[in-house]
């Protein structure tokens, strides 16, 4: 699949060195989420051809602009590079390769079906233990982690970190599919023109119809202008959330699939924009491919820095004013109480209504007492439990009443 | 002809654009691929100055489509002068013209009115179109837009299919209010302008504000990296530094030292929201002056 360069004909042996080694940094962007495919190797080799590219760092300035396509892309870039190409940076070559192996297996599974899919499960079960996210096969659990549920206890109130039954997943899909048609658009009072609508836009009609000579033949109308809820999910996925994370991310993914417009990340020591990854129609690949995003998992939790990165970069583009923003996290926070006050205040002005859901509310003689939580309780709009999926129910109206 | 990444940024700074070093190899590429290339950036780093300058390097003129919603073909490709056709109907009419001919007639490139897209496929000298805030326009519009950018033809029902004399080179400008489809992503060269460093900025300073001392315009870069450090609600860009740096060559400040007050009473120049000039007071602006030596 990868780039054989159309311009190295004329091959020197050095070329065709050149060609191999373009096409193996190719698959290392690849692994590391870069989007670059056919024709931007096609170029790329074009480039590596052209001698007025000659050094290195303008090289690196060349395929730098060629290979990224966003913010994020043109921040990582450098470090991948001097990592593949001069061996600098090694400390993070390491979670390059892990980034590889996982990468080629997604691939396999794609061509070997159903079995390898139970791989990829496990993937994510290795990092999340004791919850497995199997939905579509019941023979995905492994038989140890079996005990503990039943199906005769009452799956609505049983905690997450109890629940490895995939109908009680599925479940939470549903749910999540309900929520989204609940929260209907609501009508707001500004129009814009559109083709059909309930009155007449006079102005663009006229318009319209001078070719006409004036006769308005074509009509225009002007209909009133949808604004959907906006929802915004940013999933603690560090050690301490470590059993509730599969469901949520599941949880995730049927907001994602229902929602016309939603948005979500997830933070541990960082945040990753993870709405690419979770649209993918085929939970179990979506899974497979956040597994790869959430690398760091288990680490420390950074709750306000990585608050501070989603204002400062991500915010003005998935923000609008009837955005409700979510926050699921035990609000374990290793860094300073004073930046989660600042972000969360930051936050709190941004958007309409911030939601924060701690699984923990639910275990009995919880108080919030953990700093970073105290310090973002003011700016809470609601503070909800999110243990099992009565909880996650009971969101329901409070959602459909934005 | 395809300039030097050298060649390309000589003249950049010939035409007082200060570029960093990545954009020069950026803009070559954007010859040798005949890609377009999207720019992204905070507000005010000087996107659409790269467009600008880009046309002076190669000479050719600047072809400007500003995007906001519900920008449409009409307004965007091509248009009839309807009125003028209207015209000449009535006019052929009274003396009696063959309808025949004053159909074909009406329908020539004469009564066409070319709009930027459709100038920037007809010109033969590779112009350069700047497609300023793709993100405001809506996403049909930037479908429209792809299949352009990679045919580079037109086709009006009534004349037939245009096609490009030249490939113009196109520079897309976004601000990301909104998130962009990864098509047109796909499609495009990428370059993240961010605000310059101290070096760059100084030398962007006496690049644009006549009659500047140079200590003075390294205070100013200095002065003004400190203030984006600052927890600010709207960061200044380079305009505005710009604008405070003539500014302060009006009011005939020689250095920054000389007069803090002028320069805390100028730095309304910088600061653009209520809630930022509350912040930045007296106090905060001498200690920021007293870092910068």
């Amino acid at each position: 699949m990868c780039c054989v360069p159309p311009d190295a004909g004329d091959f020197s042996e050095a070329s065709a060195y050149m060609a191999g080694r373009l096409s193996a940094f190719m698959h290392t962007l690849r692994d590391n989420a870069f989007a670059v495919g056919l024709k931007e190797s096609q170029d790329a080799a074009a480039v590596l051809a052209c001698p007025l590219v000659g050094r290195p760092v303008t090289l690196r300035a060349a395929l730098k602009s060629l290979f990224c396509a966003r913010r994020s892309d043109w921040l990582k870039f450098d470090d991948v590079f001097d990592a593949f190409w001069l061996g600098r940076g090694v400390r993070r070559a390491v979670p390059l390769a892990s980034h590889a192996r996982s990468g080629k297996r997604a691939e396999q599974r794609q061509l070997a079906g159903p079995e390898s899919v139970q791989q990829s499960e496990a993937n994510l079960a290795e990092q999340v233990p004791a919850v497995d996210g199997g939905s579509d096969d019941s023979g995905a659990s492994p038989p140890a982690r079996m005990e503990g549920a039943s199906r005769a206890e009452r799956l609505a109130e049983t905690d997450f970190r109890r629940i490895n039954d995939p109908q009680a997943i599925a479940e939470a899909h549903a749910l999540a599919a309900r929520l989204a048609t609940l929260m209907r658009a609501r009508l707001s009072r500004r129009e814009r023109a559109r083709l059909k609508g309930r009155r007449l836009d006079l102005r663009r009609t006229i318009r319209r119809n001078v070719s006409h000579g004036g006769v308005p033949i074509e009509l225009l109308w002007r209909k009133k202008k949808r604004k959907p809820l906006r929802l915004v999910v940013l999933l603690d996925a560090s050690g301490s959330m470590s059993l509730y994370t599969a469901v949520f991310v599941r949880f995730i993914h049927g907001v994602l699939d229902n929602f016309r417009e939603a948005e979500a990340f997830l933070f541990h020591t960082r945040l990753v924009h993870v709405s690419a990854a979770m649209r993918e129609k085929d939970a179990a690949r979506a899974l497979d491919r956040l597994s790869l995003l959430a690398q760091g998992v288990g680490g420390g939790t950074r709750i306000g820095e990585s608050l501070a990165t989603f204002n400062r970069w991500h915010a003005k583009e998935v923000i609008h004013s009837r955005t409700c923003v979510m926050i699921i996290s035990d609000g374990y926070d290793t860094g300073a109480p004073q930046t989660m006050e600042t972000e969360m205040r930051q936050l709190a002005r941004r958007c309409r209504r911030i939601v924060w859901l701690n699984p923990m509310i639910g275990w009995a003689g919880y108080e919030p007492t953990a700093r970073g939580m105290q310090a973002a309780l003011p700016y809470v709009d609601l503070f909800a439990p999110a243990h099992n999926l009565k909880s996650l129910a009971a969101l329901e109206p409070y959602l459909a009443s934005l | 002809m395809t300039l030097l990444r050298e060649q390309i940024a000589e003249r950049l700074a010939a035409t007082g654009y200060i570029a960093d070093r990545e954009l020069p190899v950026a803009l070559q590429l954007m010859d040798m691929l005949n890609r377009p290339l999207l720019l992204e950036g905070e507000a005010g780093v000087g996107k659409t100055e790269v467009a600008k300058a880009l046309a002076a390097v190669h000479g050719t003129e600047l072809i400007r489509l500003q995007c906001y919603e519900g920008l449409d073909q009409s307004t965007a490709l091509y248009e009839w002068n309807y009125q003028r056709q209207l015209l000449a109907i009535r006019a052929r009419e009274a003396s009696g013209a063959d309808p025949h001919a004053v159909e074909q007639d009406i329908f020539s490139e004469r009564f066409l009115l070319e709009r930027p897209l459709l100038a920037a496929i007809r010109r033969s000298d590779r112009p350069v179109l700047l497609i300023d805030e793709i993100d405001r326009a809506d996403e049909e519009f930037e479908a429209f837009l792809l299949e352009l950018l990679s045919d580079f033809q037109v086709s009006i029902p009534e004349l037939g299919t245009i096609k490009a004399k030249s490939i113009p080179r196109v520079v897309l400008t976004s601000n990301s209010t909104r998130e962009l489809s990864d098509a047109l992503r796909r499609r495009c060269l990428y370059h993240y302008v961010d605000y310059p460093d101290v070096e760059r900025e100084t030398r962007i300073i006496l690049a644009r504000v006549p009659g500047i001392a140079t200590n003075l315009a390294l205070q100013i870069a200095r002065m003004v990296d400190g203030v984006r450090k600052e927890e600010l609600r709207k960061v200044p860009g380079v305009a505005e530094t710009l604008d405070w740096a003539a500014a302060l060559v009006g009011l005939d400040v020689k250095s920054l030292h000389d007069d803090p007050e002028t320069v805390h009473d100028t730095l309304r120049c910088l600061l653009k929201t209520q809630e930022d000039r509350a912040r930045f007071t007296p106090e905060v602006s001498a200690r920021l002056l007293g870092k910068v030596a």
